[in-house]
């Protein structure tokens, strides 16, 4: 295979994962050991071969979100010895390799711990309330018509660039799973922000600021402290700067909308 | 709730609130410092004790204080109802977390702070506070109160030193994160302006904390 390491050697492990029957069962760390894995396997291979393991022995394997496994689709999640996406930054879990573990290392793999991420089955956390916070604004209203000419609206390039930047959030929930308060300010911020910046946003922005903002603290994450962990966890980057532009946005639509029942 | 209600007891609106009162607290800082470095006159304490008597009795110095009073009962309140919101947004713990490898401890630790700051400021209070208004203290050579007496005598006892040098070190440490965290919240970031308010915060934090630590210190050791 191209880029493996042919002298690399293989490395034994302990794994201790959570394991939860279902939403309403009680979960546990359970201890596995695990031999001869290989420091170019991805996290999730190294995962897919305990489960082949697991399997084998008749036993339930262990659950866990995943999809495209090119870090771009938000699916996997996964708390990693105590961090989020593991220890590389700027990494999903999907492009972290067992070659940044060593030999004989115990590995503690947990599940994104929020009370609006409940969790499904071992470690796969139902992120619909991001869905929810989605429906509640985070889109643009399009007439039905013509379609529009390319570059027919003038966007100075570091705009683009900026609202680009935070469109770049996968909705994976590392920023929650990160924050001490399990607050979603990263990427509601994002979301806003990404749409307020550009014109075809502006027109719906401050319901769509006032909307989510409500949909978050309805769903139950907790609020901003301005550690910056979310920051720093986020695989591809989303900057704080977004949560200042959310909470401008936000108390700019508050005190000048029209909106006066809620 | 009409929009009002609904703004401030959002997250973000009550967030803002600390941030406004958390910054009129600084400034409350600034003039409480400048004005006891009267302490350090070499007069006997006569030009601290015109200081203190002018600050108990001024009447708009005294509006100003029930304002400085709700300052502090809303950043405490709002403190109170966010800490509790963010206990419940996580119910189960992580069994294994490294947080210092993302944020810095005085970030995590704001409630913490506070909660030293808090219980300081009763002490402090109701020695000082609560005994120039209620108390009954000796008169001076120019027959006004004798509240720089109460200081030298309260800063001969080592706990008591102890005690403020070690509320000024939490002070510190929640001021140096909360200046720059202000602003943050109240959306004011810029790429020209935040390196100066980031850098100003820290001086600023340290400064204030060191020139009221200074105090019993000086007493404690001079006196």
């Amino acid at each position: 295979m191209a880029g493996s390491n042919p002298n690399a050697k293989p490395m034994d492990l302990t794994l201790k994962v959570w394991r939860q029957k279902d939403r309403n069962s009680p979960g546990q760390m359970v201890t596995y050991p695990l031999k001869g894995i290989s420091p170019d396997m991805s996290f999730l291979e190294m995962l897919d071969v305990l489960n082949e393991d697991l399997l084998r022995k008749g036993e339930e394997p262990i659950a866990f979100d995943h999809d495209c496994r090119e870090g771009i689709c938000g699916m996997c999640s996964l708390f990693i010895n105590g961090r989020a996406h593991g220890p590389e930054r700027g990494t999903t879990t999907c492009q972290l390799h067992m070659r940044h573990f060593s030999h004989g290392e115990t590995i503690t793999i947990e599940p994104w711990r929020a009370a609006a991420f409940p969790v499904h089955k071992d470690l796969i956390v139902d992120r619909s309330a991001f869905d929810r916070i989605q429906q509640a604004g985070g889109y643009v209203s399009v007439n039905t018509g013509g379609v529009p000419d390319a570059n027919e609206i003038p966007i100075p390039k570091s705009i683009a660039d900026k609202a680009f930047d935070a469109a770049t959030c996968i909705g994976c929930g590392a920023c929650v799973a990160a924050c001490k308060n399990a607050s979603a300010m990263l990427f509601v911020s994002a979301k806003v922000s990404q749409l307020a910046m550009l014109p075809q946003g502006k027109t719906e922005r401050k319901t769509r600021a006032e909307n989510m903002v409500a949909q978050m603290d309805i769903e139950g994450f907790g609020a901003c402290t301005n550690t910056g962990a979310c920051a720093a966890e986020c695989p591809v980057g989303i900057s704080l700067e977004n949560i200042a532009m959310l909470n401008r946005e936000y108390m700019g639509a508050k005190l000048t909308s029209e909106n006066v029942a809620s | 709730m009409n929009w009002f209600t609904k703004t401030f007891s959002s997250t973000i609106g009550r967030k803002v609130i600390m941030s406004i009162t958390g910054l009129f607290l600084c400034s409350f800082l600034v003039i409480h410092l400048i004005g006891n470095f009267q302490l350090f006159k070499d007069d006997g304490g006569l030009a601290f004790n015109v200081y203190s008597e002018f600050m108990g009795h001024n009447p708009i110095i005294r509006t100003l204080e029930i304002v400085l009073l709700l300052g502090f009962v809303f950043h405490i309140y709002d403190a109170f109802v966010l800490t509790r919101r963010n206990k419940t947004a996580r119910p189960v713990e992580y069994a294994n977390t490294r947080p210092s490898e993302n944020s810095t401890w005085s970030s995590r630790n704001m409630g913490l702070l506070g909660t030293v700051i808090l219980v300081f400021l009763i002490i402090h209070l109701y020695n000082f506070f609560w005994r120039a208004r209620f108390g009954d203290i000796p008169a001076d050579a120019d027959g006004v109160e004798n509240l720089y007496m109460v200081v030298v005598e309260s800063f001969q006892q080592w706990w008591y030193v102890l005690l403020y040098v070690v509320a000024m070190a939490a002070l510190a440490f929640h001021l140096i994160h909360g200046f720059q965290s202000a602003f943050q919240t109240l959306g004011l970031t810029h790429k020209k302006y935040t390196p100066f308010i980031q850098a100003f915060g820290y001086a600023f934090s340290v400064l204030i904390c060191l020139g009221f630590a200074i105090m019993p210190l000086y007493f404690f050791f001079f006196f």
